[in-house]
């Protein structure tokens, strides 16, 4: 009888861990489907034409995906301008002021600027710089991106400087050197790598981002290097093909896929490895 | 620290020894270098100022975000009031605007993908906080499903709309009910998938940092590990995972692409779980560039506004959470 019961809660045991392992695995499932589709369906799709020209109209073979990549690289870097001065600044700041009300509060404010869903920074960006300035524009998409990424500098510039000893700006401080020069001369250069995988990270959240573009860069389909006019970008070009009912642009948006997922896998990866390689130690 | 350090100089002691005219220009470069450095040096009031005036400037975006949503929402908010809220109709042509379709639609989507979602999250924190913490499967599954975050959310719905509308359809014809293919099923779906890296990681968390002398007390008294994780860590570890499950609601609230992509639109109440609906996220990406007329604008931005606030205060409750259980441990 007690052995039974015994028995009973051995098998319960094993049949737990087979549930949990299996349900573990089934969950990583979908990405290797996602995973497999794009490359199956967007690397035939993807040559040295398709990366270089222009998209084409409706009911025309071929065209590419040119404007999209110069107009989400434009809009990355004028995101990073816009975010990485004030990020890091504001990092800093709540680095050095850990008591207090006020920096409690920048820091539930850096949360929920974080938890913010992406459409609604679109609106944002949409009131503050479309309507301002009359026009849909690929700054009014920086700019929209630039609040995404913010939240994202800041918090790891804080963790990162926290995690630099004392010790190091005692002693630049004890041999005369004045506050702000401890700051950015030692305090800032020993975490540095810490800060630029901060930027890597938010660059990463906001390469594929398409909700907050919808009605600010709002896209286009021709080149364009002037961030007052409206700009393509990869996920918008993606959304935009996908939706729409011609194959052929189905087949571009395929290959636009494909490119856009090997950028932003590509560029976690690398922020994993670099992190491990630059990891912040004392 | 308090007292500045703002006029301190140095001078370099003259020297009085032969040396080359190369030498010498590198002394003097040096010397000239050093003191530009030190002039440079912002005074320390002024340096503490600019700090202060970043993370002062975060708290005037986020304020500024508020008043913006909220003051361009006025005419709305001023015409419909709180039935706004309650209004089953979202009429255009007829400017009447109701927000009732769109807040079941999103709390039915979202709640459905947060039922499918824990299914499998819960597991895998299970799985990688106590069953395998270290080695090369759980490096194997963490790096995955860190992927799986990492894609962009337009990709999950193209792939939902090529690939997992025509299975649903096909499901739909079986069952006997109109053969959508998109609709609040496929977007819970895709939704679940999207949200399930979030509750994971927090789930993970806390179960690995649950003490392990209490652990190994149930084991000496011949628990097996199955009855160690449901008696002793899920209770313990259940507001932390409350709590991530709760953050991956406040993402799966807002999240607007592969929700717009495979919902199928329809400003309807929907009528079961096949039906096409819109979330209140979709409908903005919808409807917002080709509003026409203030209050139709307004109307959209009072969604907005909805949206924000209800996210942020669910953000904050899973911090709070998080932040009570962070000082138990201490």
């Amino acid at each position: 009888m007690k052995e039974l019961a015994i028995r009973r809660r051995i098998i319960a045991d094993k049949s737990f861990k087979a549930i949990v392992v299996l349900l573990s695995f089934a969950s990583i499932l979908p990405m290797f489907f996602i995973l497999f589709f794009i490359i199956t369906k967007g690397i035939s799709v993807v040559d040295w034409t398709f990366l270089t020209h222009l998209p084409k109209p409706v009911g025309e073979i071929g065209g590419g995906i040119s404007n999209a990549i110069v107009g989400t690289f434009m809009l990355i870097i004028i995101s990073t301008l816009f975010s990485v001065p004030v990020g890091v600044f504001a990092g800093i700041f709540l680095c050095e002021y850990r008591k207090g009300r006020f920096p409690y509060f920048v820091k539930l404010a850096v949360e929920t600027l974080q938890g913010i869903p992406s459409i609604v920074i679109g609106i944002i960006a949409y009131i503050w710089v479309v309507l301002t300035m009359g026009s849909f524009s690929g700054l009014s998409g920086g700019a929209s991106l630039a609040l995404m990424m913010l939240p994202v500098i800041i918090t790891a510039t804080e963790e990162t400087l926290k995690l630099i000893p004392d010790s190091l700006r005692e002693a630049s401080l004890a041999l005369g050197v004045s506050y702000p020069r401890t700051i950015l001369k030692v305090v800032i250069p020993a975490g540095l790598s810490g800060i630029l995988t901060g930027i890597l990270l938010g660059v990463g959240r906001v390469a594929g981002e398409t909700a907050p573009l919808l009605f600010t860069a709002f896209g286009s389909p021709f080149m364009n290097f002037n961030i007052l006019k409206p700009i393509n970008t990869l996920p918008l070009m993606i959304f935009n093909y996908a939706t729409s009912p011609y194959p052929e642009w189905h087949t571009l948006a395929w290959g636009a896929s494909f490119v856009l997922v090997v950028f932003v896998l590509g560029l976690n990866l690398f922020t994993k490895v670099v992190t491990r390689k630059w990891k912040v130690q004392f | 620290m308090e007292k500045s350090t703002d006029h301190l100089s140095i001078e370099l002691p003259k020297l009085h020894i032969l040396m080359d005219r190369s030498t010498e220009d590198f002394l003097v470069r040096v010397h000239k270098r050093t003191m530009a450095g030190w002039k440079l040096g912002l005074s320390e009031s002024f340096f503490r100022k600019i700090l202060y005036v970043a993370g002062a400037f975060v708290l005037v975006i986020l304020t500024a975000i508020f008043m913006s949503l909220a003051i361009t929402a006025i005419p709305s908010i001023g015409h419909f009031g709180v039935s706004f809220l309650f209004g089953a109709t979202w009429d255009p042509v007829r400017n009447v605007f109701g927000a009732f379709p769109f807040v079941i639609g999103t709390l039915f989507v979202s709640l459905l993908a947060l039922a499918i979602s824990t299914l499998f999250s819960l597991p895998i924190s299970i799985f990688l906080g106590e069953y395998s913490r270290e080695g090369a499967i759980s490096t194997f599954i963490k790096s995955v499903i860190e992927l799986l975050a990492g894609i962009p959310s337009v990709i999950y719905g193209f792939c939902g709309l090529f690939l997992l509308v025509p299975m649903v359809r096909a499901l739909e014809i079986k069952l006997n009910v109109a053969p959508y293919g998109v609709g609040i099923f496929t977007s819970s779906l895709v939704l679940a998938v999207m949200i399930i890296p979030y509750s994971a990681s927090i789930g993970r968390e806390v179960i690995s940092l649950f003490p392990s002398d209490l652990k190994e007390a149930a084991f000496s008294l011949g628990a097996t590990r199955f009855e160690v994780i449901r008696k002793v860590i899920l209770p313990y570890a259940r507001s932390g995972i409350f709590a991530g499950i709760l953050l991956s609601l406040g993402r799966a609230l807002g999240e607007t692409m592969a929700v717009t992509m495979v919902i199928g639109n329809s400003n309807f109440i929907p009528k079961g779980i096949f039906s096409p609906a819109n979330t209140l996220a979709s409908v903005i990406a919808n409807e917002f560039t080709e509003a026409t007329g203030q209050l139709y604008l307004s109307s959209l931005i009072e969604l907005g506004l909805v949206l924000f606030m209800v996210t942020t205060v669910i953000n904050i409750l899973g911090k709070v959470i998080i932040h009570r259980m962070d000082m138990k441990e201490k």
